[in-house]
């Protein structure tokens, strides 16, 4: 209960912001904190009020894992790496073999999202392979 | 002529005697109700009263709320005796958290830090301890990653510049 207490600020943010399927649980001196977020200015949000309480993120008490919601209408997406190119690989991992490559910056097809951390895309090149999802930002158009 | 009359007179007394009842039984089910729905854990019950007994149906928290409701149903005036048919809702049990095996997830770590090239990952018994140095704007998106790849506990040793 006390690391409830400690994250309270936290998890009371992700019900104002509208998180769905929340769930905070507390196991072996650790909280999980999941939930569907609607927006990545909602999750940033979060990870900022979670940053404040436990600076750094030092205290290895905490494992908040707070998606962002992609609406199934969006079909294009941005790179947004720091200035290189974003590989796109022929499985989803890092040891599979590169098999093209995305611009910063340049948007390209979503296929798929196949997994949370992978997601299928397609530059109008016509490679298509896997690409890591954190350098990946929905366009709405 | 005198007996006819007397058994008019009685008619009526029986009719408005019969019909005194049912309001009653009515005045009881609003009391028994209001008594009941002043209880916090009670809100879902409904009451019946048939001939001063009154009967509990719904779903209680648990057995004292129940039992709660039961009692206060029998102070309430005019309740001869009360059935109650409350039911206990199923306790809500969390789902466990469920936490990545080793393998997948020292695979997943690789991926999610292989563009951090200052940082060293290593992954035991679903912990996954980070060490050497990172930015702060990278150290927030190192830490999404990592923290959606169900590890039973990040242990960052990270030195932020």
């Amino acid at each position: 209960m006390a690391l409830q207490d400690k994250y309270k600020e936290l998890t009371d943010a992700a019900t104002a912001a509208g998180v769905t399927d929340l769930q905070v649980r507390e196991q072996d001196n650790v909280l999980y904190i999941d939930g569907t977020a609607p927006s990545g200015a909602v999750k940033d949000q979060l990870w900022a009020i979670y940053d404040k309480i436990d600076p750094n993120f030092v205290s290895g008490d905490l494992v908040l894992n707070v998606n962002v919601d992609i609406a199934a209408t969006v079909t294009k997406v941005k790179v947004v790496t720091q200035s290189s190119n974003l590989n796109i690989r022929k499985g989803p991992g890092t040891d599979q073999p590169i098999v093209g490559k995305a611009a910063h910056h340049e948007i390209i097809t979503l296929v798929s999202q196949s997994s949370e951390q992978w997601w299928l895309v397609r530059t109008d090149d016509g490679e298509e392979g896997y690409s890591y999802a954190r350098y990946l930002e929905p366009v709405t158009e | 002529m005198k007996v006819t009359r007397v058994l008019a007179v009685m008619m009526v007394a029986l009719t408005l005697g019969f019909v005194s009842c049912k309001p009653k039984d009515a005045d009881i089910k609003t009391a028994v109700e209001q008594a009941v729905a002043a209880l916090p854990d009670a809100t879902g019950a409904t009451i019946e009263v048939k001939d001063g007994v009154a009967t509990i149906s719904g779903i209680f928290k648990d057995e004292t709320a129940k039992a709660a409701a039961e009692a206060a149903a029998k102070a309430v005036k005019g309740v001869k005796s009360v059935i109650n048919n409350g039911t206990i809702e199923a306790p809500v049990v969390a789902a466990p958290v469920v936490i990545a095996a080793d393998d997948p997830l020292t695979k997943s770590v690789a991926d999610a830090t292989k563009d951090f090239p200052t940082v060293k990952a290593e992954v035991k018994d679903g912990v996954v301890t980070l060490t050497g140095e990172i930015t702060k704007p990278n150290l927030i998106k190192l830490m999404q990653s990592v923290n959606a790849l169900k590890p039973k506990k990040v242990d960052n040793q990270l030195t932020v510049k």
